[in-house]
């Protein structure tokens, strides 16, 4: 369903656990998707809802306790759950490469940048330092940080949190790798550099036929840039669907909770905004039924939604998935109103 | 240069006054002959503000916006500048004075995480600013969970500690902190920026009802254009220190004059597919200066898109400048505020309006076109 052909990323039943004093909490749970080549993947929720933890999880950098404890991910056609450490540091980078959130913390403070690029460059390849400097040059140039041979020998403090923010995907892209996670790469930004960073991103994509995947809360990133979007609420995909017929028809109540919640500018300033009721989600104390259904709209009370955890299946069309059975009544009201 | 004159619509005494308000930062070097020329963080700021009126301060990090912040309630002194509450002058005020003051001017922190003291309950936190300003006489039980209850905590909520709530329950904690002293201003820097989206329409709502309950006058200092739109009465764009633009919401987000605020503008993505692939964005050379090395005449020229446009067409004079061309006005010449009526003012040599306004400008702010 989720599957097709020629995917370069492929996620089956992704299963990570967390203990605590409370038992087990899944942070991920039942996670599946697909990324192809040259195609972005928006990956939209709140904290805590498990969007990081899914893709640590592919690249099996879970901090511990947690643990993954189920599920397949295959990449470039080859099974990579079950690979020795050292192969998996190989993929790491070479293969499928991460962005973080805060571009201050993500970096050395001791090194300069050249010096951190070119330990990425070198621990990967059997470049001289020599060579591993110009490919760093290159990479540098290529994220549009002006004056490259200037800046390769700065030192973090010295650059904006927007050239930190290049450095990183510079040190990303630096091993051509197929599959860049790109995780709430903007937040800490300001809204013009926001722009700019993902400009090149999308960029970058299109030039090297990256798969890309977008973590991000924020619904005009997604409407901007993404090809589909996966919707995670407590540890789950609630509803995916690719952006260009799903987007905006939302089948799942929680999406649509979203999209009210927001200011937006696309619509009169005076809209109201409908707060989603309750608190986030405790993982350790999840409902029996329905994870939403206690700040559910739509749901409240119903007994199915109480009792069983609806599964993620396929709405008016097999690619237009939601986790919700009661997705006709949302499209009735829209139809009706 | 004269700060834009700040003409507000219906007259009367402000709540709160700011007139050519300043602040410069003296880095103090271990030789103080040494000495930089200063960090002009806020520059000669003027604007008004009436009780149940929201001004919305929009800028990016280093434009001054919660320097300016903070100089309302004199946690910064002033380098110069005049501060009026309620027609007081407050800029001179003795520290004494201040904490009289500060019971009617109360401020909420962005991180709810950061600004609660982890060892006190949030009976305590409540009570706290009572007891100090010797508003506490026994008996003020009532008052703190009447505060508690208006803000949506619940009473048995009050013997609890910070950490065993979510950040939206945090931010409550805070604004019931503020509110409990009756203030007539409330100074929001980033209030719900650190919350989740879902998250964030409780808190602006809760906000909201509170300032038609009190009267209550905001400035609402904050980076996310939707949320200030939706916030606020009027709007003051900063940047590097400066008002660059000030005036009624409705005008400035649908005809803004200043380039930077139609730059800020046109890099907000829409979550609404057709409208946001449809737009046209304005892309803006490098990042925001820094306010030790302010460039020479606008502040803005050396990112401005609309300098460039001027500087290609016919009779405008330019010069070289970092490698380019640029309108000599632009890069000698300190801009003048620029009057587009009712209160909308931007400083700006080539101002985006009536016949001047530039195609990319209007394709730029058009939100609501496309899907239809």
């Amino acid at each position: 369903m989720l599957m097709s052909d020629g995917a370069v990323l492929a996620v089956r039943g992704l299963h990570t656990v967390f203990p605590s004093e409370a038992g087990p909490v899944t942070t991920v749970d039942n996670v599946s998707f697909s990324l192809g080549a040259g195609e972005t993947l928006a990956v939209v929720g709140e904290s805590g809802s498990g969007k990081t933890m899914t893709f640590l999880s592919v690249l099996r950098l879970v901090p511990p306790p947690g643990r993954v404890t189920g599920g397949e991910v295959t990449f470039e056609g080859a099974d990579i759950a079950t690979l020795s450490a050292s192969a998996m540091r190989r993929i790491r980078g070479a293969g499928i490469a991460m962005v973080f959130q805060d571009p201050l913390t993500a970096l050395n403070p001791v090194f300069t940048i050249g010096d951190q690029m070119l330990e990425v460059i070198r621990a990967h390849t059997a470049m001289s330092p020599r060579q591993a400097r110009a490919r760093a040059l290159e990479v540098l140039e290529r994220v549009h940080i002006p004056a490259p041979q200037q800046r390769i020998d700065d030192y973090p403090h010295q650059l904006s949190g927007g050239m930190r923010q290049r450095v990183l995907i510079a040190m990303a892209i630096a091993l051509r790798p197929k599959v860049l996670i790109a995780d709430e790469p903007t937040t800490a930004l300001d809204v013009t550099v926001q722009a700019q960073i993902l400009e090149l991103l999308a960029e970058l994509r299109g030039e090297l036929g990256m798969g890309m995947v977008l973590i991000t809360h924020d619904l005009g990133l997604v409407a901007k840039y993404a090809d589909r979007v996966a919707v995670m609420y407590a540890g789950r995909v609630v509803e995916t669907s690719p952006i260009a017929q799903g987007f905006g028809q939302s089948r799942h109540p929680y999406t649509r909770s979203l999209f009210r919640s927001i200011p937006r500018l696309d619509l009169p300033a005076d809209q109201p905004l409908t707060a989603i009721a309750g608190q986030p989600p405790d993982l350790a104390r999840l409902p029996a039924g329905c994870t939403f259904e206690p700040r559910c709209f739509l749901g409240n009370g119903r007994e199915d939604c109480r009792n069983e955890r609806p599964a993620l299946s396929p709405t008016t069309s097999d690619r237009h998935l939601s986790a919700c059975p009661h997705w006709r009544t949302l499209l009735d009201a829209e139809a009706g109103a | 240069m004269k700060p834009p004159a700040d003409p507000r619509p219906n007259g009367g005494e402000p709540l709160l006054s700011v007139e050519g308000l300043s602040k410069t930062f003296q880095d103090r070097q271990l030789f103080s002959r040494f000495r930089g020329a200063g960090v002009r963080a806020v520059d000669s700021v003027s604007f008004s503000l009436d009780a149940g009126e929201t001004l919305g301060v929009v800028g990016e990090t280093g434009s001054g916006k919660s320097t300016l912040g903070r100089l309302v309630l004199r946690l910064v002194e002033p380098s110069a500048g005049r501060i009026l509450f309620n027609g007081e002058d407050i800029t001179a005020l003795s520290q004494r004075r201040i904490r009289r003051m500060r019971q009617q001017v109360q401020m909420i922190f962005q991180d709810p995480y950061g600004s609660l003291d982890p060892r006190m309950s949030v009976g305590s936190i409540v009570a706290e600013p009572m007891i100090v300003h010797g508003l506490w006489h026994g008996g003020r039980d009532e008052r703190v969970l009447e505060v508690m209850r208006q803000v949506g905590l619940q009473a048995e909520h009050r013997n609890r500690y910070p950490h065993e709530f979510s950040g939206g329950q945090r931010q409550r904690i805070g604004i019931a902190r503020a509110m409990a002293l009756q203030p007539k201003l409330l100074v929001l820097d980033e209030p719900v920026s650190a919350l989740d989206v879902s998250i964030q329409a409780q808190i602006i709502n809760l906000l909201r009802e509170l300032q038609q309950q009190a009267d209550l006058g905001f400035l609402f200092i904050a980076h996310d254009l939707a949320v200030v739109r939706h916030v606020s009465n009027r709007v003051a764009v900063m940047y590097l220190g400066e008002i660059v633009e000030i005036g009624p919401r409705d005008g400035l987000y649908a005809s803004p004059m200043h380039p930077y605020t139609v730059s800020l503008l046109s890099a907000v993505p829409v979550p609404t597919v057709d409208r946001e692939r449809g737009r046209d964005r304005v892309v803006l050379h490098g990042e925001i200066g820094s306010a030790t090395d302010l460039p020479s005449g606008c502040r803005f020229h050396p990112r401005c898109y609309k300098a460039r446009l001027k500087a290609a067409s016919p009779g405008v004079e330019t010069v070289e400048s970092q490698g380019e061309r640029l309108p000599s006005i632009c890069v000698q010449h300190q801009p003048p505020p620029v009057d587009g009526g009712g209160g909308h003012v931007a400083i700006c040599h080539f101002p985006e309006r009536g016949e001047d306004r530039s195609q990319v400008a209007g394709r730029a702010v058009e939100f609501s076109k496309g899907a239809g």
